[in-house]
């Protein structure tokens, strides 16, 4: 007897996440996202490195701290750390081929954009509200 | 079933070194590389903020990394790596309209990002030697 006609899934459903990459576009979808968006992100990113450049401590504060500049550096902060921990996933499982070295590198690779992300939103939140 | 876990000695897609020079490939080499470069170079980024936001102090050591030809060298490299993979990326964004695919358009893609990452890091970091040495 043929299984396919015992199931009540749908074709779509029988498929769906059998896949080798266990998903379909989203992981694609979120790096064309976050790269669309880091264009222009990163433009900004760089004006402001160089409007800072050479210049104090106090004055650094200052113009990070203050809300247009805090903003972009957010955005950029956490655009970028999505999209380089999704760049990076896409190597690990390109060239590491062993079970569990390869979960280790793919545990490390979202512990290493949390922990990059979350130093860099504390601090640019501390600048802000200068506590 | 025991002949199926026998290992088939299966014939491998060759490799890169097998192919004619192309900028193309090369280009998508940069393209990795780059990216992976800016992952770990993003710890400067970070390093830089949390600095910021400690005080003088740990922002002055910041600025004294910056300023020796070791952190020059970084920051420069650290500049052509964004824009030529921020230039790689918009290429793969006209890729992904199917567009630039010709044999033409894809040679000129390449030569277009290649050649502007690098006059583009050379205005940013003439931009940055003129901030600085106007003396704030």
């Amino acid at each position: 007897m043929d299984s396919k006609q015992l199931s009540m899934k749908t074709p779509l459903g029988r498929v769906r996440g059998s896949g080798s990459a266990r998903s379909g576009t989203h992981h694609f979808w979120q790096q064309r996202l976050t790269s669309f968006a880091g264009v222009p992100l990163t433009i900004a990113f760089i004006v402001i490195v160089i409007a800072l450049l050479g210049r104090n401590h106090a004055a650094t504060v200052q113009i990070l701290g203050s809300p247009l500049v805090a903003i972009v550096m957010l955005l950029f902060i956490i655009t970028m750390v999505y999209h380089m921990c999704l760049g990076m996933q896409e190597i690990i499982v390109d060239y590491v081929h062993g079970d569990l070295i390869k979960f280790l590198a793919l545990m490390g690779n979202t512990c290493f954009g949390v922990v990059l992300a979350l130093a860099s939103i504390y601090a640019i939140l501390k600048l802000s509200f200068g506590v | 079933m025991a002949e199926t876990k026998a290992r088939v000695a299966r014939p491998l897609s060759p490799h890169i070194q097998i192919y004619r020079f192309m900028l193309t490939y090369v280009m998508s080499g940069f393209h990795r590389v780059t990216g992976a470069a800016l992952y770990f170079g993003m710890l400067l980024v970070v390093w830089w903020l949390v600095a910021a936001a400690s005080g003088p102090n740990a922002y002055a050591k910041v600025q004294w990394f910056m300023g020796t030809a070791i952190g020059r060298l970084v920051l420069l490299g650290f500049t052509w790596g964004l824009i030529h993979h921020t230039l790689g990326g918009i290429r793969h964004l006209i890729w992904d309209t199917l567009h630039g695919f010709g044999p033409s358009e894809r040679e000129w893609l390449a030569r277009a990002t290649l050649a502007g990452s690098i006059s583009l890091t050379l205005v940013v970091a003439i931009a940055a030697y003129l901030v600085v040495g106007g003396g704030r």
